[in-house]
């Protein structure tokens, strides 16, 4: 076990699978310099320009001609900087990406990763913070992954450039420098999520950096004499619904907290596949941005965002309305 | 065309490889207009044929092409089977994308050719990046990607071109201009000319009469060869004309008074090549018998697909993806 950082130890993955598979290439604007957040650093010295491509500032014809080489055999990760400028290329994704498999009946393939830094950080105002992950796991033909560890960056980095969908694969800019251990012959898997903290009293549902908070909530409860079970989902699609309704069959108490506006978010898919299965002791809680834009102005941009202490008061108030 | 090097032989493939395309098209027609057999919107290329032909005779069946809404005739002449093609049309089991695809998205893999698309100019992104990995695995194939001349007005053009150019990949673009989009005169939607944008991302340029299979088969030869030899992307302006509506059931009454009969008479591709044959000899006969053939060729695909069932209904479930797939999973 080596002690990396979650930017580190994706580009470890994607350096390992490059090493192992010469059809793995990466593309994107400014990737010959590492990249804007250092994700590709020294990435070109070893694998040279053809894979580790720079692209002109052209979004949709990244994404578009990665799939088109893609179609041809090669297996593409394509950089689009921010999540906010994959946008660009949404017609590339959804509507071809995401499709081309079913529309022609089975004939092609598109084994690609896209990496789409995304979340509120450092006053970056409303085109750089985003978090749109609900859309993709609204799509067909799409997988959905957003890490939240150094752990995860590696291993599910890892199923992504070995899977043979095309994978979403949302980073959070806000912890690139987050250190953790990392276990490279622990294998990651979809849909598996990850029990960040074990407790009987509440569930709390979360993914990409929100789960980090989550998980520090749990501790903060615990001191309050609350035993929080904190799930990580680690990939949205497909989504461990299994170990969060066994967990909540136990607590009976379902909190979910994302980054992502809460109107419309995968918040609201949790709860419902919840509800269809369980009955609760307290109405189950949802926690997200309100339906609102991120500000630069530091203190706006916080209006907008869910706290430790929302999640810890949310399980409170549950603990309490049925003591009451 | 001049009967000076003509090849009667040549000329004689290239009349049969339009016929099948126009008798494709009629039969596809007949069972949408005659049968109702034809759920959704089919785009005939009726009138377009020499385009087809010419363009992609030169290609081997490694090579690659992608194509548009319109884009039957591509497909048959990269060698798609006729009978596959026309269940898909008609949603069969056994057609070319198992009945989930449909006429604006017909392909087939087997034989290079990359999808139809439903989006203008996607598929102009997607050629660009079959080219690019062609050049990073070592092949030598050919990409051809097609487009319309309304097409020419989406980003894709841009960023697709420019992509190939600053790569260096081995790819034909051809816009095969029509004249319309949908129900557009596409001229009255577009400022310049769209050879020339593609000469200023610094694209070689050639500029022909589409209508003219055996003009649209010399030129595409010689670019083809350079491209194959050198590696650099290459830019066709072909000037068409669609004879029928933008889909089948569009009547098309937006042209001027009288344009589609006089281009009927003036510059049908088929026409042209039959009036050359015959100055070089060719009895009308066999050239009759050439067009009948075809028709029975086609007819007979679409009796074959008639008679093919609809595809299983679980069907819908499969193809999505591999993790996370409706057919394994009960979300
Ligand atoms: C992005 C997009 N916009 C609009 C349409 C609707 N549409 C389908 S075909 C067409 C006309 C395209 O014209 P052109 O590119 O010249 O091709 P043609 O139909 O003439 O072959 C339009 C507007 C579409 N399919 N995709
Ligand atoms: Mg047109």
């Amino acid at each position: 076990m080596a002690v990396m950082s979650y930017g580190e130890a994706a580009k470890l993955a994607i350096a390992e699978a490059m090493r192992d598979d010469q059809r793995v290439w990466c593309v994107g604007e400014d990737l010959g310099r590492g990249g804007v957040f250092k994700q590709y650093a020294g990435l070109r010295e070893e694998f040279g320009p053809d894979r580790i491509s720079d692209a002109p500032i052209s979004e949709a014809a990244i994404m578009g001609a990665a799939f088109g080489a893609a179609m041809v055999g090669t297996r593409p990760i394509v950089e689009m900087r921010f999540a906010d400028f994959a946008l660009c290329a949404t017609d590339e994704l959804i509507n071809q990406i995401a499709k081309a498999r079913f529309m022609f009946g089975g004939q092609s393939r598109a084994p690609m990763v896209i990496r789409k830094p995304m979340g509120m950080w450092r006053s970056s105002a409303a085109q750089h913070s985003q978090s749109l992950e609900a859309w993709y796991a609204h799509i067909p033909g799409l997988v959905v992954v957003c890490p939240s560890t150094p752990q995860d960056n590696y291993a599910m980095m890892k199923a992504a450039i070995a899977c043979d969908d095309p994978v979403v694969y949302l980073e959070h800019k806000n912890i690139w420098a987050l250190e953790g251990e990392v276990d490279t012959a622990a294998p990651g898997e979809f849909g598996k999520a990850r029990l960040r903290r074990q407790g009987a009293d509440v569930t709390i549902v979360s993914w990409s950096d929100c789960a980090n908070l989550a998980e520090s909530t749990g501790a903060t409860l615990a001191e309050r004499g609350i035993n929080a079970e904190v799930i990580d989902l680690v990939s949205l699609w497909p989504w461990d619904k299994r170990a969060v309704i066994e967990s909540v069959k136990k607590t009976g108490r379902l909190i979910v907290a994302h980054e992502s506006v809460a109107v419309g978010g995968f918040g609201a898919e949790v709860v419902a596949s919840v509800a269809q299965e369980v009955a609760m002791r307290v109405p189950p809680r949802r926690l997200g941005a309100p339906r609102s834009l991120v500000a630069y102005a530091p203190n706006l941009e916080d209006q907008l965002r869910v706290t430790e202490e929302m999640i810890a008061r949310a399980a409170q108030e549950m603990m309490e309305a049925e003591a009451a | 065309m001049s009967l000076r090097n003509f090849d009667a032989g040549k000329g004689l493939e290239r009349l049969v490889l339009m016929e099948r395309i126009r008798a494709f098209e009629e039969a596809a027609r007949h069972a949408a207009v005659e049968e109702e057999l034809v759920l959704g919107a089919i785009h005939l290329s009726i009138g377009q044929e020499a385009v087809a032909v010419g363009l992609l005779e030169s290609l081997a069946r490694e090579d690659y092409i992608t194509s548009t809404h319109r884009g039957h005739g591509h497909t048959l002449v990269k060698g798609a089977d006729p009978a596959a093609m026309m269940k898909e049309l008609l949603g069969r089991e056994g057609g070319c994308c198992g009945g989930k695809g449909g006429s604006m998205h017909i392909a087939d893999f087997g034989v290079g050719m990359l999808g139809a698309n439903g989006v203008v100019a996607a598929n102009i992104t997607i050629a660009a990046g079959a080219a690019h990995g062609v050049k990073l695995l070592g092949g030598d194939q050919v990409v051809v990607c097609i487009f319309g001349d309304g097409a020419a007005n989406r980003g894709p053009f841009l960023e697709g071109i420019n992509w190939a150019g600053v790569f260096d990949l081995p790819i034909l673009f051809v816009c095969e201009d029509n004249r319309y989009s949908a129900t557009t005169r596409t001229a009255d939607m577009t400022s310049g000319d769209v050879g020339a944008r593609a000469g200023a991302l610094g694209l070689n340029v050639t500029r022909v009469d589409g209508n003219d299979v055996e003009e649209m088969a010399a030129a595409s030869g010689e670019i083809i060869a350079r491209i194959r030899a050198g590696g650099k992307p290459e830019f066709m302006h072909a000037r068409t004309y669609r004879l029928d509506g933008h889909t089948y059931f569009d009547p098309a009454t937006y042209r001027p008074e009288g344009e589609a009969e006089r281009m009927r008479a003036e510059t049908c591709p088929i026409a042209r090549q039959r009036d050359l044959l015959g100055a070089a000899g060719i009895a009308a006969e066999r050239m009759d018998a050439i067009a009948r053939a075809a028709r029975d060729e086609m007819f007979a695909a679409l009796e074959a697909a008639k008679a093919a069932p609809w595809p299983a209904d679980d069907t819908v479930f499969e193809d999505v993806q591999d993790v996370g797939s409706p057919a394994l999973e009960a979300f």
